[in-house]
């Protein structure tokens, strides 16, 4: 019996996939190599940060901003991330030029829902910032993940980026989450 | 040494047209303009449009400090000093919401809608019954609305608001005004983006003012389509053909001030709007009820503005950002966004994609702008930086009582094209309320 009959082990080799789908992913990030990064995103792909607002724990239904209706820090799909790519390779972007020193860790990982097409995929982060001389950004949060199997890979098809912050402690979010 | 006597440091210089660096870096003049300006001047705290219901509240600040504003159960507007008047605790600690009361967490003084202390722990054994509970209700500001808007102040011997914004109220009431000219109102996009700015919060204001000159800080978004015109460019009207006289306009007495576009007769204003189909249609129609209602004047479309001391707008983009003091390297950022509440769903929905990519921390533009203003403010500090001020004397000398359409300024100075005529009203009123002309 070879261990993709064994349904644990198979378990066990998607959950590996997921893990290194993501870590890849961070590298990209990290290496700017942002048009591959690019490639890794289904062309109807989501990605959502919502604000994120102090409420009573016993009404946490206005915690965040709402998908599609309400104000976001991100709510949009592939044609404006490749803008963000594409600003990002004119040389002329202040806010990454002299590009920032990015460190994303990803933990936490949990493959959800593996059941379908799209996988659900749950990670924690830490995103790390040095940019300039000195400077020194982190945030940190959630991100709920859908990963669509395709033939030759999986491709990042919906992402929900859950930021641990009220008011933003950084001057802009020139990066990918 | 008084750190403002204009006679040991010429703070700002209105004839020359510098701006001494002292006055984004020195931690004592930031205190003394807690106490001058944000003590003194009405305030944009909020819209109509979170408050509708009584009972409903949502944290605001004024300066540095926490409010919240409350409609009561009887329905009017208050803003209380977010803090009670025992010992000081923050009385709410939730961003938004419905109360019939805010009972403070510390000892539980418990203040009602109209910020009356109503309830006291141990009132007859601590007290002996003795408390005035009458004197000791939450410290409150002055309201005022206008067009939806809500604005307050701390001074009662400031003008009324529509005195205190005097010609400039009608970039507000433009503002504030539907882009068909008509019945509606603009309504909030649900969510404040609130972030931390390392700079003065000058900056920006000074920046939303006028700054017609700073196209190189967004040399890179502006390769892109990024507005519903399909064509290259940031702003949507960058793809009209026919090319506007910009137009800057100062208010002497006030600091406030407004910058647009006159666009000459018959102007293809659609092409604005020509990618999304939704928005053609609405702008069509809008632009149709704009001219009936204005006419000739139609043609100045209004950029936007900074409302002296930290409240800026943005037209088109329609949004307001509030640059609150926090520090005097740090400025808090507060994103107000608006849509018709009028317009179909879908073209209030391709107007809120549009803000969320232009403006904001995470805007291709605006990230830009906030690098800029972070390095320049970094680079300020210095001993020897500080002694060469900023030059801000742009087009100075050319100010014109009259620009190319007298109904355009109506009370203010006009300058055309690029220039920082704004600027050096901003700061002259910055100078008078500080005491340092
Ligand atoms: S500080 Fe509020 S009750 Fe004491
Ligand atoms: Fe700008």
């Amino acid at each position: 019996m070879s261990a993709v009959d064994n349904p644990a082990l198979a378990r066990l080799l998607r959950v590996r996939e997921a893990e290194e789908f993501l870590y890849r992913e961070a590298g990209l990030l990290d290496r700017r190599e942002f048009s591959a990064w690019l490639d890794l995103l289904a062309d109807d792909v989501r990605y959502f940060m919502p604000l994120r607002r102090n409420v009573p724990s016993r009404a946490p239904g206005d915690e965040w901003t709402r998908e599609g209706q309400d104000i976001a820090w991100f709510d949009e799909g592939k044609d404006v991330l490749a803008m963000r790519v594409t600003q990002l390779h004119t040389g002329v972007h202040w806010a990454e030029e002299p590009p920032s020193r990015t460190c994303h860790l990803v933990s936490n990982v949990l493959l959800v829902d593996d059941s379908g097409p799209e996988w659900e995929v749950h990670s924690h982060f830490i995103f790390y910032r040095s940019r300039m001389e000195r400077e020194t950004d982190l945030l940190a949060g959630r991100r709920e993940d859908r990963l669509r199997v395709m033939p030759d890979g999986l491709r990042l098809a919906y992402r929900r980026v859950l930021i641990d912050h009220n008011v933003l402690p950084i001057k802009n979010l020139s990066n990918f989450f | 040494m008084d750190p403002i006597d204009p006679g040991t440091r010429p703070l700002v210089d209105p004839q020359r047209g510098l701006v001494s660096r002292e006055i984004f870096v020195d931690a004592q003049l930031y205190a003394a303009e807690q106490e001058r300006i944000f003590a003194t001047q009405w305030l944009f705290v909020g819209h109509v449009s979170q408050v509708r219901r009584p009972g409903d509240f949502v944290v605001s600040r004024m300066g540095e400090e926490p409010v919240l504003l409350v409609r009561d159960v009887d329905g009017a507007l208050h803003v209380f000093l977010n803090s009670c008047r025992h010992r000081g605790m923050q009385v709410c600690r939730y961003d938004q919401g419905n109360a019939t009361e805010f009972a403070c967490p510390y000892h539980g003084w418990t203040f009602d809608t109209k910020g009356r202390l109503a309830a006291v722990p141990a009132l007859r054994e601590g007290y002996f019954s003795e408390l005035e509970l009458a004197h000791w209700g939450l410290v409150e500001a002055r309201v005022a609305e206008l067009k939806g808007s809500i604005w307050a102040c701390w001074d009662a011997a400031t003008p009324s608001l529509d005195d205190w914004l005097g010609d400039a109220r009608i970039w507000i009431e433009e503002f504030f005004t539907v882009p068909d000219a008509g019945a509606g109102e603009l309504e909030l996009i649900a969510g404040v983006q609130k972030w931390t700015l390392p700079c003065n919060w000058k900056f920006g204001a000074e920046n939303f003012s006028g700054d017609n000159y700073h196209n190189v800080s967004h040399a890179s978004v502006d390769q892109l389509a990024l507005s519903p015109s399909g064509k290259t460019g940031r702003h949507q009207y960058d793809a009209i053909p026919q090319k506007p006289v910009l137009q800057n306009i100062a208010y002497a007495s006030t600091g406030h001030c407004g910058r647009g576009a006159l666009y000459p007769p018959g102007f293809d204003f659609l092409s604005a709007y020509a990618a999304v189909p939704q928005l053609h249609a609405y702008y069509q129609r809008a632009y149709a009820g704009r001219q009936t209602q204005l006419g000739e004047q139609a043609r100045f479309v209004p950029h936007g503005g900074t409302i002296f001391p930290n409240m800026s707008f943005s037209n088109g983009r329609t949004s307001i950002a509030l640059w609150h003091p926090a520090g005097p390297e740090t400025c808090e950022v507060w994103r107000f966004y608006f849509v018709p509440e009028h317009a179909p769903e879908a073209v209030k929905d391709h107007l809120r994609r549009y803000v969320i990519r232009y403006q904001g921390p995470s805007g291709l533009t605006e990230e830009d702008d906030m690098e800029n203003w972070n390095l320049a403010h970094r680079a300020s500090r210095g001993t020897i930086a500080r002694r060469h001020p900023y030059h801000m004397a742009m087009g100075l000398g050319h100010e014109m009582a009259v620009g190319s359409e007298p109904w355009i300024a109506r009370g203010g100075t006009v300058m055309e094209g690029v220039s920082e005529q704004n600027q050096r009203g901003y700061y002259r009123r910055w100078a008078q309320l500080m005491g340092a002309l």
